[in-house]
């Protein structure tokens, strides 16, 4: 029971870590919470279907589903992330020297926004995952994993580790956590500011679209609305782990699925939704820096 | 001539922290910009950088004119600068922080990081060699591993340099690299800006310390409210009545 609890944990908190990881890289380099980003990661998880859809009634689904799923991945990442790219260019650019407020409410407002195109576009009903996937079941102890969930919880480890050494080896990895630290200075090292943010935007936005992708198959249902409450989630994540600290994201992501999934089974499954925000809340009373977070107070 | 600047004015609302100064650096020199607080020499600086947009005049460095272009493009050009207080990244280790100055030096892109190439990797390993040049270039190799922030304060302003040199600039720019320093310190930092100027770079630096201004400059600018009161060698500067009423206001400073 204990374990198996775990394993679900695992499961939805390596979700939670791939959006968390969003918010925080964002935050990192523009101190703006990006409060669109919930709804690029429900486009993501509308993508995964259009795009399996197309595959599937194209003929390349039956010929090879392995292929297919690759294909809608890629296709959802490259997706996502132009919307990403295009979100920061129009709502956020031209605010970039404003007051930190004005950009947030630019964020609020392009949630808003996105979470109404989606619904007029693809209507107001659940869309349901086509179920391509055969599931097999793994049994190990008492605990019963499905192949989805070992799926999501190995891609979410090794997309983490891939961003990991992309931010620490990179040349452009180092200009980011140049940028995040000092931006005058950095440009003054001949990093392109601009082109940094977009590069952080896109990788935020590809890593929301695999876990809209990978939350699409795992609970089969997908709504237009999926992306408020997995954003809250997340955004509590990476403030647990510590906002603006990559590796932050990604524990607060796995703690925070681990309480949840712990919580429904041994408390009540009625408040499953409620513990993320009581974590928020002790967090902010008792650490507000989340676990990795550093204190810096204001920035200049 | 390296650097021209043509009636450059700044204007911020009411007050016109830099006005009509011009001036001319030629390629090898090591020129000195005085002045009293608020003179407007760190603006002029910002202008020459890209980080202010002059409101008037123009900034021409190799006969181009740069005076809209922005920060990463003048410093791909080749102008490098160092600030009044620190701005080492912090929490990057030394070798890192003077990689981050070959950035625009280098030229592979994301897709061959990504793919982790053999070019990108070979890029890397050049990089970091010469990154490690200008440490040991500065003197602080030793400390490559270090996270910046741990350094010592003398070892910061170094590393600074170091940094800035390592994109590979013509022209260097220093916002009071001796500020702060104790005696043996700023006689370290006199001749390792001598041995920059040896090694063909263009020096400009902004200094209060009147010792290493007469020490290491060729040619001094002199700013006062502004404007430009005086242009000349160390010797002219020195007995310039004009200098020494409107800046030093006593003689004996020199």
């Amino acid at each position: 029971m204990l374990l198996q609890q775990i394993i679900n944990g695992l499961t939805v908190g390596g979700v939670y870590a791939l959006i968390a990881l969003g918010y925080t890289l964002v935050y990192g380099i523009l101190e703006l919470i990006n409060f669109a980003h919930g709804e690029i990661y429900m486009i993501g998880a509308y993508l995964g279907i259009i795009f399996l859809g197309i595959f599937t009634a194209s003929g390349l689904t039956q010929y090879s589903l392995f292929l297919s799923l690759f294909l809608t991945f890629i296709m959802s990442v490259i997706v996502c992330s132009a919307y990403g790219f295009t979100v920061e260019k129009l709502a956020y650019k031209p605010l970039r020297n404003a007051p930190r407020l004005n950009p947030l409410i630019s964020a609020i407002g392009v949630s808003i926004f996105l979470q109404n195109y989606v619904m007029l576009t693809q209507g107001a009903t659940d869309k349901v995952f086509p179920h391509v996937l055969p599931v097999t079941t793994v049994k190990f102890l008492d605990v019963t994993m499905t192949s989805l969930q070992i799926f999501i919880i190995i891609a979410s480890i090794l997309l983490m580790a891939g961003l990991h050494v992309f931010i620490m080896k990179t040349k452009t990895g180092k200009a980011m956590r140049a940028v995040a630290q000092d931006k005058v200075m950095a440009s003054l090292m001949g990093i392109n500011i601009d082109r940094i943010i977009s590069v952080t935007f896109i990788i935020g936005s590809g890593l929301a679209a695999v876990a809209g992708l990978m939350v699409a198959m795992y609970y089969g249902l997908v709504n237009y609305s999926i992306g408020y409450i997995a954003g809250i989630k997340a955004f509590t994540a990476a403030v647990l782990g510590g906002i603006g600290s990559i590796p932050g994201a990604m524990i607060g992501g796995f703690v925070l699925g681990l309480i949840e999934s712990l919580g429904a089974s041994y408390l009540s499954s009625e408040y499953k939704d409620a513990y993320a925000f009581i974590v928020l809340i002790v967090i902010l009373l008792i650490k507000p820096t989340g676990l990795l977070g550093k204190s810096e107070g204001q920035k200049p | 001539m390296i650097l021209e600047v043509r009636a450059l004015t700044k204007v911020f609302g009411g007050l016109k922290a830099v006005e009509e100064v011009s001036f001319r650096v030629k390629q090898g020199v090591v020129l000195s910009i005085i002045g009293p607080n608020g003179a407007g020499k760190t603006t002029l600086f910002n202008c020459l950088t890209g980080m202010l947009t002059p409101t008037k005049g123009k900034v021409l460095f190799e006969e181009k004119d740069i005076t809209r272009s922005k920060a990463h493009e003048i410093t791909a050009m080749g102008i490098a600068r160092s600030f009044q207080n620190i701005r080492v990244f912090g929490s990057m280790s030394v070798l890192e922080n003077a990689m981050i100055g070959q950035h625009c030096r280098s030229g592979k892109g994301l897709l061959a990081a990504v793919m982790g190439t053999r070019g990108f990797v070979k890029e890397e390993d050049d990089i970091k060699a010469r990154a490690l040049e200008y440490l040991e270039f500065t003197g602080i190799a030793g400390y490559a591993g270090t996270l910046a922030e741990n350094l010592p304060y003398g070892d910061q302003k170094r590393l600074e340099i170091a940094r800035a040199l390592a994109s590979e600039p013509k022209l260097l720019l220093l916002d009071e690299p001796a500020a702060g320093m104790n005696p043996q310190e700023s006689l370290a930092l006199m001749e390792l800006i001598r041995k920059i100027r040896e090694w063909g770079k263009t020096v400009v630096i902004i200094e209060h310390d009147m010792k290493v201004v007469m020490g290491i400059s060729d040619r001094i600018v002199v700013l006062d409210h502004g404007v430009k009161i005086a242009e000349g060698t160390p010797d002219e500067i020195r007995n310039n009545p004009q200098v020494i009423e409107a800046y030093l206001g006593k003689e004996e400073v020199f």
